[in-house]
């Protein structure tokens, strides 16, 4: 259990996926205009990041078996591919509240690479089951997490008075320069 | 196709529609991987080489590949692609192989390599994709370099590994840590934007982004990913 926790904490805070890992950096910078599409895209992404660490850990095992654990890339990025996909379909069906909420982020997402980056993280420290779970949870509330900061941050830029050539990309990248010195001071905690 | 177009192709990637400091793709391993000069080389050549296979094996198969299952079948020939590079830098260059580490197997998702494959392999001759895959691959392994230089001149004091005088005293770390990424990206585009003289990109939008096609909305429409819940009524 005190192993789980210890991954969850390194998963959100001291390994953020977004500001020390660098992975997903397209959505982190492309849907956190507003704190609601950050919410949005953020809940996306750890929800496709649980449940396809679910089905990417049996995955795994099934080509350990047969020797071919090289093939894990081409695997992995088709599971979670057909996966998205299904979950579109089954949400749009089952719960529509919830794919009003999460749906037009969920295409993006098979190119994220901090989901495919998740999944073989787990298979690369060897994780079990459960680590795996948790670790794939962690990632994607830090993913959240730097996210919806992120947008809060950036509502601020909107308004100042920046020198023209750094307006828009360029100040919106040394602002993340700067929440991304603030999640060092989390090293070292565990 | 003529010679000017072939080399107009070529040319485009490397400065006016260079992939990072232009069009803002492929950022992960952009901030990720640019620590040393080397690794930034590195890691560009590996993805030029995925890229013009991709590339090419994509332009060959324009007319098999049924539209609908487009996108899963372009990830699974990248996906090999990558497969096939991991193996060879694991044989031959085992110490790159595990500086690069993770980033090498992500090279699977870089938004670049799914991009050239929608917009232009799966459109244009075998020629015409193979030159810029190359182009694009080559602009964006410049990119890398000039990213990881800086970082490592400035972070560690040194050059593609040799120490220079009074700057490898006393290095800023920060250049190295994940904040001088960000930092030094900045710098580079405002840097860019400066010289090119062009009024900066307003906004970082997704409308380069290879699954836009899949937010099933107009390109008019489709300026920002932050606007995408307001654009579908949500």
């Amino acid at each position: 259990m005190k192993e789980l926790v210890l991954i969850m904490i390194g998963a959100v805070l001291i390994n953020n996926v977004v500001l020390s890992q660098f992975m997903g950096i397209c959505a982190f910078l492309g849907t956190s205009k507003q704190i609601k599409s950050a919410v949005g895209m953020g809940a996306a992404v750890i929800f496709v990041m649980f449940f396809a660490s679910m089905v990417t850990y049996p995955v795994y095992a099934i080509l350990e078996r047969i020797n071919a654990e090289y093939l894990k890339t081409v695997a992995f990025i088709l599971v979670i591919a057909l996966f998205v996909q299904l979950v579109e379909m089954v949400i749009k069906k089952l719960m529509p509240p919830l794919y009003k909420a999460l749906g037009v982020y969920l295409p993006l997402i098979t190119t994220n690479c901090a989901v495919l980056g998740a999944a073989i993280t787990n298979v690369d420290k060897k994780y079990t089951f459960a680590k795996s779970l948790t670790n794939s949870l962690g990632t994607g509330l830090g993913f959240m997490l730097a996210l919806v900061l992120f947008a809060g941050v950036r509502a601020r830029i909107e308004d100042s008075d920046i020198p023209k050539t750094f307006k828009g990309v360029p100040a919106t990248l040394i602002a993340a320069a700067i929440v991304s010195l603030s999640f060092m001071g989390f090293s070292g905690i565990v | 196709m003529s010679e000017k177009k072939a080399s107009a192709e070529l040319v485009k990637g490397l400065i006016k529609e260079n992939p990072v400091f232009v069009t803002l793709l492929g950022m992960c391993p952009t901030l990720a991987v640019t620590t040393m000069a080397k690794n930034g080389i590195a890691m560009g050549l590996a993805t030029t080489f995925v890229l013009v296979c991709s590339n090419v094996v994509i332009s060959l198969l324009k007319r098999v590949i049924p539209d609908s299952v487009r996108l899963p079948s372009f990830i699974v020939i990248i996906a090999g692609f990558v497969t096939l590079i991991e193996f060879l830098m694991k044989g031959y260059l085992p110490s790159l192989y595990s500086a690069l580490g993770i980033f090498l197997s992500l090279i699977t998702v870089n938004c670049i390599i799914l991009g050239r494959a929608e917009v232009f392999a799966s459109k244009n001759s075998v020629a015409a994709s193979f030159l810029d895959g190359l182009g694009m691959g080559l602009g964006f392994t410049l990119a890398l370099f000039v990213m990881g230089s800086i970082r490592e001149i400035m972070g560690a004091g040194s050059f593609f590994g040799i120490k220079l005088g009074a700057l490898a005293d006393s290095p800023m770390l920060i250049f190295i840590m994940p904040a001088g990424g960000f930092f030094t990206l900045g710098i580079i585009i405002a840097v860019v934007n400066k010289i090119a003289h062009k009024k900066p990109p307003k906004e970082i939008s997704c409308a380069n982004c290879p699954s836009a096609s899949l937010c099933n909305k107009p390109d008019s429409e489709r300026a920002d990913c932050a606007d995408i819940t307001e654009v579908s009524g949500i």
